[in-house]
């Protein structure tokens, strides 16, 4: 039989061979050259689950932790599953009504979705723990999951560890390259910040299979892609917490700061701004309201006035101006200076003196004589070889500013000030174009535009103590498994001091000081048998108040090491407003350096002097009527609120009589008549309660 | 033949043989890819008999069993029986209206009890496949006269229109497969090339703004007069017959249809073709819906199975992820896809090489069964040859493009691979005859 048609036979197969090549045209567009569908089955399909690792240890000189982990609970929803729990039930144990349930659970749906669990209330108190764990069966979808937070045994230090904090989109604008996400938390504040990069440890991802509901399915690839947690390294720090928590509590009612240095090494032992606070009080639960309540505070006990204030040094300058007049030769250690009540250089009377006499130059530091010190000062920067004051006050700030004076010192902590040394430029501004020895004299007595802050004077302590050499002061001495991002290298390095400063001066100043504790002006806070070191300050200060500037008690101001020989403590104390430096900075001091070098506070006398010390209130008058101010202010508002609170609990019962459901609006348009009786009551109501209070 | 062999395999093709096994297998382990879970038991899961893929396996040594019977009988028998069993299917159809069951909005299935089902309308495939052949081989029938053609393509759309009734739009696409063995027997080729033309007009339609597409069936209009100008001056006609056939396009495009999505197909149906070239359907203009707007809103389906199955297999890449490893099939992103969208997880997992090996397969069986057609010295089994190739390449093509995005969808399986009784049985019995008839071709069957 004849085929016909045969090459219809061959068409046909063209034609499915066509097809079936666009078929596969098309598979390579979608499975070759097209990325975005592999992209979208990843966020289908993949849930990468951030596991993070516990943040590393802060442990003190003694290793014992100043910071440490600890395992709080948060109270979780899955909305989807949350139908039929016992909502009145749940209301009365978290202590919330009804309508702030409805608006949570909205929060969470909004934020989270249905299925994905949501946090409900976080970090609950251990009692609320215990409570909701023992009824939870009865609360569908709610489930208590762990996270880790900070905690302090010792409640110091809260200024040098700082916080740890939700990163927010500025944060991680600045770090986009470390991996940072939403909802991340990392150091924002102190050692938390500075050493973030090792306590974070490194995050690790699992990835999950997640299916068409958001449920997981197990994990991808067996855990293949996954990448494991790293726990933080712990650091170790030269602070000794217990000197640290005996600062805290001498500095009990009192501003000011104070800073001890290791001199041998340059690690801190102690710093202290007060009023300090407890950090644990910036965990938990209660932390938005403590931070509010702290930053309200008028002492601003945020500000870190160890390294964040720059002070007048007062006469602990005095220290530095000897050892460079000293050195540069215009006096020696005979060379002395007679006051019968004020500086005669100058021809202006100032400054005065308050111990009339013939002053040598050990003399003139233990009684702190300002005419001496304005002497060597002016004769400092009158010298006939410099040809002028202003390179003369260059020679003399390279002297200072190798004490580590107008200059930020470089401490392992955030937002350190430098302080001031000014310069004939700084000084020409003022001046014009020539300035005399006498328009800043104040300088010599640590009174003029001289600055520094507390950290300095009590490396410029240390650098006396040591005779010249220093560490940059810094908190973190170690990191466990070493320092792959050199942290530490800056503080591992001896820095000289000017090396024109031969070793006698530096003898003399050491005997001068001595003779400060000794029988000079801090007479009354020798340590019974240790050699002590030390300077006293009186720093004059003015406040503006209303408007106009005010003198205002002095701040009493402290420096000194000890002991004499092989120094191990270098300390600078300031008491705000606290008047002469041996009624308030001076007993502190003392009373830390014994203990740090004893131990223990011995003798009767001593106690006692530690207990008036810590019951001494010295908080400055102005912020006192500042604090009062703000109670009343407080207690008006608190009040306010308990009205209001009052007043809307009525309105919402009134709406719930008027509408059943539906809940109160604020009402700024004219809303239609039926609805708006309950409103219209409302509006002069409120009124009538703001006159009130403008009135009282 | 010179030696007489009576065993069954005596000029059986084995070729087939082992490509329908291969393909069986691919789909039992497609299926279970699809079902699949890391945490439970296969073996269990295997012996229980209540996964898809353990059915599949049942089904599938049912259909040895029916396979092996066929090859057992004599191939005069479907010569003898074609246009009976065209009459049964089309009864079983009619039935359906009757004492038909209600599964996923199509009434086309006829509850066979312990909860198989069989649908009709797969079955009529094989019967209309033999009644075109037989009707095709009848000596009386010259092909060449409208009047048979007429005829044979009555009997390959009867039961697509009912497949239509019974609102199985896929199953009466797949009639028009039947076009293929028509031509191939000599149906005059202007009448595929003014059905292609009639598709790219509807298309056309559908994605160009009407008036532009008015604009350019004028434009073209006055082209094919503009070059005629000389023979026109010789034959007016062709004037008369290039404006019947401009207003037959415009009309078809301003008035048709519009109409027929409208009017005739359902607003999913409308929106899912609508989708498919790009466009949103506004629900609002189905005349059909707002009918039954009382019962059910008309709500806007949006292309989540095109977009989850483009994503599975667009996520495949050269080689895949790997057997079992898909995650997208193993979320169960795609719906249907242990049926309809088989086709995602082999794409998934083993990513556009083994696709294209896949399709090489489908293709060599296509070619292999075209060209055991042309080697028959029956028209009777040429024609039904040809229609089982057609009809397998119009599951395929379809098929596969609906799950990349190159077709509308459509419920119809991917042959010998979806999941399901009735689609496996009608392949296979499709298949085995063929093998049948091709282990008798030196007879000449009428």
């Amino acid at each position: 039989m004849p085929v016909f048609n045969q090459s219809r036979g061959g068409i046909i197969q063209i034609i499915f061979a066509a097809v079936v090549l666009v078929i596969i045209l098309q598979l390579a567009n979608l499975q070759l050259f097209s990325t975005k569908y592999k992209l979208a089955a990843e966020n289908n399909a993949l849930f990468k689950k951030v596991i993070y690792p516990d943040r590393g240890i802060i442990f003190d000189r003694k290793r014992k932790p100043i910071l440490e982990n600890v395992i709080i609970y948060d109270l979780v929803v899955i909305p989807v599953d949350s139908k039929g729990t016992d909502t009145a039930g749940l209301c009365s144990l978290l202590k919330i009504d009804s309508i702030e349930y409805k608006k949570r659970m909205r929060d969470i749906i909004n934020k989270t979705g249905m299925v994905r669990p949501g946090i409900f209330e976080p970090m609950l108190s251990p009692e609320m723990f215990a409570r909701l764990n023992e009824n939870l069966y009865k609360f569908s979808g709610f489930t208590l999951t762990e996270r880790s937070v900070r905690n302090y045994p010792f409640h110091a230090a809260g200024h040098l560890l700082g916080y740890i904090d939700e990163v927010d989109t500025s944060f991680l604008r600045v770090h986009k390259e470390e991996g940072y996400q939403m909802g991340d938390f990392a150091g924002r504040t102190g050692l938390e910040r500075t050493y973030e990069k090792v306590l974070m440890g490194k995050r690790g991802v699992k990835n999950y299979i997640r299916d068409n509901k958001s449920r997981l399915q197990g994990e991808y690839e067996k855990g293949l892609y996954d990448t494991a947690a790293v726990a933080g390294k712990n650091v170790f720090s030269s602070l000794d917490v217990e000197l640290q928590k005996m600062a805290e509590e001498l500095m009990t009612n009192k501003v000011g700061s104070v800073v001890a240095i290791d001199p041998a090494t340059g690690g801190i032992i102690c710093m202290v701004s007060a009023p300090t606070f407890d950090p644990n009080f910036l965990t938990g639960n209660q932390r938005r309201k403590h931070f509010a309540e702290l930053l309200a505070d008028p002492r601003k006990p945020f500000n870190n006035r160890a390294i964040q204030n720059n002070y007048s040094p007062g006469s602990t300058f005095k220290t530095i101006v000897g050892i460079i007049g000293l050195s540069e030769g215009v006096i020696d250690e005979r060379f002395s200076v007679t006051c019968n009540g004020y500086f005669t250089g100058c021809g202006t009377g100032k400054p005065k003196c308050l111990d009339k006499g013939t002053f040598s130059f050990k003399e003139a530091v233990a009684h702190s004589d300002n005419s001496y010190f304005s002497t060597v000062y002016k004769k400092l920067l009158d010298q006939s070889k410099y040809e002028t004051t202003d390179s003369a006050l260059n020679v003399f700030n390279s002297y200072a500013s190798s004490f580590g004076l107008g200059k930020r010192l470089g401490i392992d902590l955030p937002s350190e000030r430098g302080g001031l040394l000014p310069t004939s430029a700084y000084y020409h501004k003022v001046y014009g174009k020539k300035f005399f020895p006498c328009n800043i004299i104040s300088n010599a007595i640590g009174q003029g535009e001289v600055n520094t802050t507390m950290l300095q004077m009590a490396n410029v302590m240390a650098i006396i103590a040591n005779k010249g050499w220093y560490y940059t002061p810094h908190l973190i001495d170690s990191i466990e498994g070493g320092d792959p991002d050199d942290l530490l290298t800056g503080f591992k390095q001896k820095r000289l001091a000017d090396q024109r400063i031969p070793a006698n001066v530096y003898e003399a100043e050491q005997k001068a000081m001595q003779a400060v504790m000794d029988y000079g002006t801090a007479a009354g806070s020798a340590v019974p048998g240790i050699i002590v070191c030390g300077k006293t300050g009186t720093v004059e200060n003015y406040a503006k108040v209303n408007g106009r500037v005010e003198k205002q008690q002095d701040h009493s101001f402290f420096g000194a090491f000890a002991p004499k020989d092989n120094p191990r403590i270098a300390i600078a104390v300031i008491c705000e407003n606290a008047g002469q430096g041996a009624w308030a900075a001076a007993p502190i001091a003392s009373l830390l350096i014994e203990k740090y070098l004893k131990d223990s506070i011995t003798g009767k006398e001593r106690k006692d002097k530690y207990t008036t010390m810590v019951n001494k209130n010295l908080i400055p008058k102005l912020m006192r009527l500042e604090m009062a101010k703000n109670d009343s202010l407080k207690q008006l508002k608190e009040s306010r609120l308990e009205q209001q609170r009052l007043l809307q609990e009525s309105i919402e019962k009134a709406a719930e009589e008027a509408s059943g459901l539906e809940q109160p609006i604020i009402p700024n348009t004219p809303a239609v008549p039926k609805k708006s009786t309950p409103k219209e009551a409302i509006i002069p109501k409120t009124g009538d309660k703001k006159k009130k209070y403008t009135i009282s | 033949m010179a030696t007489q062999n009576n065993t069954l395999s005596k000029g059986v093709d084995w070729t087939i043989v082992w490509l329908y096994a291969a393909l069986v297998a691919i789909g039992i382990l497609c299926i279970f890819m699809v079902e699949y879970r890391a945490d439970g038991n296969w073996m269990s899961t295997l012996f229980s008999g209540k996964t898809n893929y353990s059915k599949q396996i049942l089904f599938a040594a049912f259909c040895a069993v029916v396979g092996m019977f066929i090859l057992l009988t004599d191939s005069k028998l479907f010569t003898a029986l074609a246009n009976l069993l065209y009459a049964f299917g089309i009864l079983l159809m009619l039935a359906t209206f009757v004492i038909g069951k209600n599964i996923n909005g199509s009434k086309s299935w006829i509850p066979l009890g312990g909860g198989f089902n069989l649908q009709p309308a797969e079955l009529c495939k094989i019967f209309a496949a033999l009644a075109l052949a037989k009707y095709l081989s009848r000596p009386e029938t010259v092909f060449k006269k409208t009047q048979s053609q007429l005829l044979a393509t009555a009997i390959a759309l009867l039961p697509a229109a009912l497949s239509i009734l019974q609102h199985e739009l896929g199953l009466a696409l797949v009639y028009t497969a039947f076009l293929i063995p028509m031509y191939r027997e000599g149906m005059p080729a202007q009448i595929l090339i003014i059905a292609i033309s009639f598709g790219v007009l509807v298309i056309a339609s559908l994605t160009v703004e009407p008036n532009l597409l008015a604009a350019l069936l004028t434009l073209l209009a006055g082209g094919i007069l503009y070059l005629l100008r000389k023979s026109i001056r010789r034959n007016r006609r062709i004037i008369t017959i290039v404006a019947a056939c401009w207003i037959f396009c415009v009309g078809t495009q301003r008035l048709l249809v519009p109409y027929i999505f409208n009017n005739v197909l359902e607003c999913y149906q409308s929106t899912r073709i609508y989708s498919m070239v790009g466009r949103d359907y506004d629900c609002s203009l189905n005349q059909k819906s707002a009918r039954k707007g009382k019962e059910r809103p008309a709500k806007k389906p949006d292309d989540y199975n095109v977009r989850q199955s483009k994503i599975a297999i667009g996520s495949g890449g050269f080689t895949g992820k790997g057997f079992l490893k898909g995650t997208q099939t193993r979320g169960k992103y795609v719906p249907a896809q242990h049926t309809d969208f088989i086709f995602t997880s082999l794409g998934e997992a083993f990513g556009f090489a083994g696709c294209c090996l896949f399709l090489g397969i489908y293709l060599f069986l296509l070619f292999r069964i075209i060209k055991m057609a042309d080697r028959q010295r029956s028209t009777f089994s040429r024609v039904y040859a040809y229609s089982v190739a057609s009809i397998l390449f119009f599951h395929i093509a379809v098929n596969v493009g609906m799950t990349i995005g190159l077709f509308p969808i459509v419920g119809i399986p991917l042959p010998l691979i979806s999941y399901g009784g009735s689609s496996l049985l009608t392949f296979t019995i499709l298949l085995f005859i063929l093998l049948r008839l091709d282990a008798d071709r030196q007879m000449v069957l009428r």
